[in-house]
């Protein structure tokens, strides 16, 4: 069956206005390294463009160029015209509210797409890929959303690519820590490190005492979630390792309740480590804030308090 | 648990928290840690080259709820966006920078807790409308706000996003986590129900709002000493 929509052509048109941000950027004067800036966004572009003809290993290549050019300084940022506070303050003025439309028309297609969508059939034709469905209404809304934006702001398009790429010279090579760490997340799992450090924890707990038990889980699926970055990795090697032999075997407890709070605790790590990066490191580099861990360092007490209430929890709910 | 699990692997899990720690870039330490761990689960350097690839082509997926936002966000901050939304927030008599964070807070939440994650995330909301609202608002009941504070607050509304989407999505039937936890342990002879997922993480869900909402106000109360610090640090410097 052919399918209309699909994943790739996102990829496709996300490399080809990187592309013309690495173009802007190669000809910017005003960025002291405008050559190497330009080829760092130029082989992002190429991943995207042309990452899945290529051979695994050459597009390595690729990831280690960019991780050198942007972990040495060879990313840096231009001077980028901006229009005068009474300019902008004018518009607010005159557009008014309606400057919220084209963000809620992201918002809201992306949510009725990825609610509609799925399995959307015109004849033999399937409209919408299936399994990335939400995805796919995320690139819809940003495209009508666009449309909205050009319209009222009555600017060319090309506007919208140069203010793009004033945004991503914003967060700089930041941008592909999320896609580095969950490649490092991949090499873990293949490595054996989720079986080293079940091994670790798993050993030398006495487990005969519930308070321990449980204590040794929620901690156990806090600290994996904040190596891995993530508690989907976690889930599994400590539920085998702790869960299901000691806390279902040993104690009788009860698995859904289990399985429930003992994900949130992987979450509780989630806020607490630079390695989920899309999380924490991210929204850091996108608000301009000097300090990269600032919002790790917003959200551990949260963390903290509810890792605590949570073993707390599952000591009382799950027996 | 067999005795002769390899200790190696966990190399790379050095190179990452002493990297981090360190604070040397991150873009480094990541690429330095996968190298690390291929090398030492003994790969040859194509394979590990390979695999760097491979992942990072699987994983394109990651950035793009970041990045296609952007050109229509740039677009209307160009025009005034941050303006129109300072003033609206301006114009609520009630409106301080905790309870805003607060009622974002419930909303992110809730909206997760019926599957619609993608209402809400830090590039189409954070940046574009609730860090500006936040700053306007604390502004409006303070004066002038230095910088330090204003970064915290802008991390704060960050972390408000992070912690209203995880509590809330883990508490939706049908989200991935769910599914994933119900087949790990129908794998492992263990029968449960994805509803009991579910309701039994509400108790968590709720202390997730409590404990974070109860941090928020307490920061909105402290503004005032905030400020007041921030001056005499900025005067010293």
């Amino acid at each position: 069956m052919t399918t209309l929509l699909k994943l790739d052509q996102i990829f496709l048109l996300t490399g080809l206005a990187l592309l013309i941000v690495a173009g802007l950027t190669y000809r910017d004067r005003s960025n002291p390294r405008r050559y190497s800036s330009g080829l760092f966004w130029a082989l992002w572009a190429a991943i995207y463009l042309i990452g899945d003809l290529l051979p695994p290993a050459v597009v390595g290549v690729l990831v280690v160029m960019l991780a050198l050019l942007g972990g040495l300084g060879g990313v840096s940022r231009g001077q980028h015209p901006t229009r005068e506070p009474a300019e902008r303050q004018a518009d607010a003025a005159a557009l008014g509210n309606k400057l919220f439309l084209p963000i809620l028309t992201i918002t809201l297609l992306t949510l009725a797409g990825s609610l509609t969508l799925k399995d959307v059939h015109l004849g033999d034709l399937l409209l919408v890929e299936t399994k990335n469905v939400t995805l796919i209404s995320v690139g819809l809304g940003a495209l009508a959303g666009l449309a909205g934006a050009l319209w009222m702001t009555r600017e060319r398009p090309m506007q919208a690519v140069r203010e793009a790429r004033r945004l991503l010279e914003t967060m700089g090579p930041a941008v592909i820590l999320p896609q580095m760490l969950a490649t490092l997340g991949l090499l873990f799992t293949d490595a054996g490190v989720g079986r080293a450090v079940a091994h670790l924890t798993t050993s030398n707990i006495p487990v005969d005492n519930a308070w321990f038990a449980v204590t040794a889980y929620a901690l156990g699926m806090a600290l994996f979630t904040m190596v891995m970055g993530n508690a989907f990795a976690a889930f599994p090697v400590m539920t085998a390792g702790i869960g299901i032999p000691i806390l279902l075997g040993m104690h009788h407890g009860n698995a859904a309740t289990m399985a429930a709070i003992g994900m949130f605790c992987g979450y509780c790590g989630t806020l607490m480590t630079p390695m989920a990066a899309n999380f924490n490191i991210i929204p850091a580099a996108l608000l301009e804030l000097k300090d990269k861990n600032a919002v790790i360092r917003a959200q551990w007490p949260t963390a903290l308090v509810l890792l605590g209430v949570n073993i707390v929890l599952l000591r009382f709910l799950m027996f | 648990m067999s005795a002769d699990v390899s200790l190696w692997p966990l190399i790379g899990v050095a190179v990452v928290i002493v990297g981090f720690v360190l604070r040397f870039n991150p873009v480094l330490v990541v690429a330095a840690a996968g190298i690390a761990t291929g090398l030492a689960a003994k790969l040859p350097l194509d394979l590990i080259l390979a695999k760097l690839g491979s992942g990072f082509v699987k994983t394109r997926n990651l950035p793009l709820t970041l990045l296609l936002p952007l050109p229509i966000i740039g677009l209307l901050e160009r025009h005034g966006l941050r303006e129109r939304a300072q003033a609206w927030i301006a114009g609520i008599r009630s409106a301080t920078a905790g309870r805003l964070l607060v009622i974002y807070l419930f909303i992110r939440e809730t909206a997760a807790a019926m599957g619609l994650t993608s209402l809400g995330g830090h590039a189409p909301m954070v940046r574009p409308l609730v860090a500006p609202m936040t700053e306007a608002a604390a502004e409006k009941t303070h004066g002038p706000v230095p910088q330090a504070v204003r970064d915290k607050w802008k991390a704060m509304a960050a972390a408000t996003d992070n912690v209203g989407l995880f509590f809330g999505e883990d508490i939706f039937v049908a989200f991935g986590s769910i599914v994933l936890m119900q087949t790990f342990l129908a794998e492992n002879g263990v029968v449960t129900d994805p509803l009991h997922i579910a309701l039994w993480g509400i108790p968590t869900a709720v202390a997730a709002f409590v404990i974070h909402a109860a941090r928020l106000i307490r920061l909105d109360r402290r503004l005032p000493q905030d400020i007041a610090r921030a001056r005499a640090e900025e005067n010293q410097a």
